[in-house]
């Protein structure tokens, strides 16, 4: 039975407190377009693509009138295309690039991601000639995201790989530093790469994946903040259990959006990701979220434990709402996408090491994070080689998506617009970590890898 | 299948003559109607019946939010299925 309370409960969290679902993510397979000449493996890919996802968006546009719920984005994920690479040798692949991006512009949708390589172990044939075209591949696309995963808990961290994508990420920003450098915004450095992530730029449709599947990305920030600020003297018992509710309801909408785009777009429903995403609009920062759970600032002393309890609370309630969870599922913590974030630090309360140790208990990892443009490519390695340890050792996934401001110093500030919003360059170490990454090899996998 | 029609804003003269005309208009079955004016606030939400609809059901949506554009309310329809998602187990 419906009642008014729950009626008016449920507008004012889309009116007011900027509920919405971020994203619907088609994931489609791409091992059917694999061919040893490239113009037709691309031919291959526009039809499919084009074919399976012609729907996507006004199907989404359709659901959003009929729940009344905005949904933000539309989305695609593809196989990695180093699989379709390594079939065509010798060809140059940024013609899956513009491929691509010709496919997402033809179906509408935001975000295209897949441009992506696997390596934990070792490259494979086509995985080094797609990670060298990513500079450009980022540069001539505009809605392409691309990932590498670079370490897993299974098979320890690619050091070589490390040390190069490093180089890969300064090198996106150099040739992109005319627009705001937008090339490495749309590139991860994965460690436990999740294969059903409907976010982006890290999103890729892994081959233990269905043909087509639909993801969805649910969100909800300001959602969770505003039910936590009406009771300013709860236990910490209370809060965990306020924020466990408000997942629930956040994520039985996603999965009631899922299923819908499902049954319409005659896909199957994949999983709900019960992520916490921000955005820069005011009211939806998860930022806020830790200061309305006690803290005077976010980046101050608590912010890890405030987050560990905010995360885990994400989970636990969403999962009994969903009938699958996947994905990265969690909290994020971008800085130039959440308005509370970019306030801690600009006013220097937040820095990249308390970033990295919050990266240990949230759900992806050091995100959207402005650097000097005069960082070394070893210094980026080194900063993924961290993230990737704190990954491969708690088994969960980390990511990496530094952006260097080319030409800016501390202080300054990237402008992206749209959902990737603004950041202030922040400070790194500047002492040399180039010996430790010019060594190359694998970082052997933890003990705790060893389950069989 | 049912749909609730929220409307809140500042009462006028015919608010639920307009929203219930667009309902009949559409062949969509007024169920349950709870009102009420605080002062000069107005709030009602309605239960309607789509299931014989003689269009589709965001045609009713576009015409709902063109109402609360042009008489300043705040209106909103939406299928009962996203309240009772999140508010039962």
């Amino acid at each position: 039975m419906l009642n008014v309370y729950d009626i008016l409960e449920t507008i004012r969290m889309i009116q007011d407190e900027c509920l919405d679902i971020r994203t619907i993510t088609m994931g489609i397979s791409l091992l059917d377009c694999i061919d040893p000449d490239i113009d037709k493996a691309c031919e291959k890919v526009y039809s499919k693509i084009t074919s399976k996802a012609k729907n996507l968006v006004s199907v989404g546009e359709q659901i959003e009138k009929e729940y009344g719920i905005p949904i933000i984005h539309k989305r695609i994920s593809v196989t990695p295309i180093a699989m379709l690479v390594a079939a065509c040798k010798g060809s140059d692949p940024v013609k899956f690039a513009l491929t691509l991006q010709k496919a997402a512009d033809a179906c509408g949708v935001n975000f295209i991601g897949g441009y992506s390589a696997l390596v934990q172990k070792g490259f494979s044939a086509g995985d080094l000639e797609l990670i060298n075209s990513i500079p450009e591949a980022l540069s001539v696309t505009s809605n392409l995201c691309s990932s590498i995963n670079i370490g897993s808990s299974k098979a320890g961290i690619n050091m070589d790989a490390v040390k190069l994508m490093g180089e890969i990420v300064k090198k996106s920003a150099e040739v992109t530093a005319d627009r705001q450098c937008i090339g490495p915004a749309k590139l991860v450095v994965f460690c436990n790469a999740p294969e059903d992530n409907p976010f982006m730029a890290g999103a890729f449709h892994g081959v233990g994946e269905p043909d087509c599947v639909i993801n969805v990305g649910v969100s909800g920030p300001g959602v969770v903040r505003a039910a936590l600020v009406k009771y300013p003297d709860a236990s910490i018992d209370e809060i965990a259990d306020i924020i466990k509710k408000t997942a629930f309801k956040i994520t039985r909408m996603g999965q009631l959006v899922g299923s819908r785009a499902s049954k319409m777009l005659d896909v199957p429903f994949g999983i709900v990701d019960l992520s916490l995403a921000p955005t820069p609009a005011v009211g939806d920062s998860v930022a806020h979220i830790l200061e309305a759970i006690g803290l005077e600032c976010c980046g101050t002393h608590g912010t890890t434990a405030a987050l560990a309890l905010l995360n885990d609370a994400v989970k636990k309630g969403g999962v009994m709402a969903s009938s699958h969870v996947g994905g990265l599922s969690g909290a994020f913590i971008p800085v130039s996408e959440d308005a509370g974030m970019i306030d801690a630090a600009m006013n220097g309360t937040l820095h990249i090491e308390k970033l990295e140790a919050m990266t240990a208990v949230c759900s992806v990892g050091l995100d959207m994070i402005v650097v000097p443009g005069d960082i070394t490519a070893a210094t980026i390695s080194a900063i993924i080689a961290d993230e990737a340890a704190i990954g491969m050792v708690n088994n969960k996934t980390t990511a990496v998506r530094l952006i260097p401001a080319i030409g800016k110093k501390e202080g300054d500030i990237l402008e992206f617009g749209g959902l990737l919003g603004s950041g202030p360059v922040m400070s790194i170490n500047t002492k040399s970590p180039a010996q430790f990454i010019n060594r190359g090899g694998r970082i052997p996998a933890p003990m705790h890898s060893i389950k069989n | 299948m049912k749909a609730v029609i929220t409307v809140i804003g500042k009462d006028n003269v015919g608010i639920l003559h307009k929203v219930s005309g667009i309902c009949a208009e559409y062949h969509a079955n007024v169920i349950e109607v709870t009102q009420s004016v605080l002062q000069d606030m107005f709030a009602m939400i309605m239960l309607v019946d789509i299931s014989d609809i003689n269009a589709d059901f965001s045609q009713i949506v576009d015409k709902m939010n063109a109402l609360g554009d042009k008489l300043g309310l705040s209106i909103h329809t939406m299928h009962e299925d996203i309240f009772n998602s999140m508010h039962n187990i």
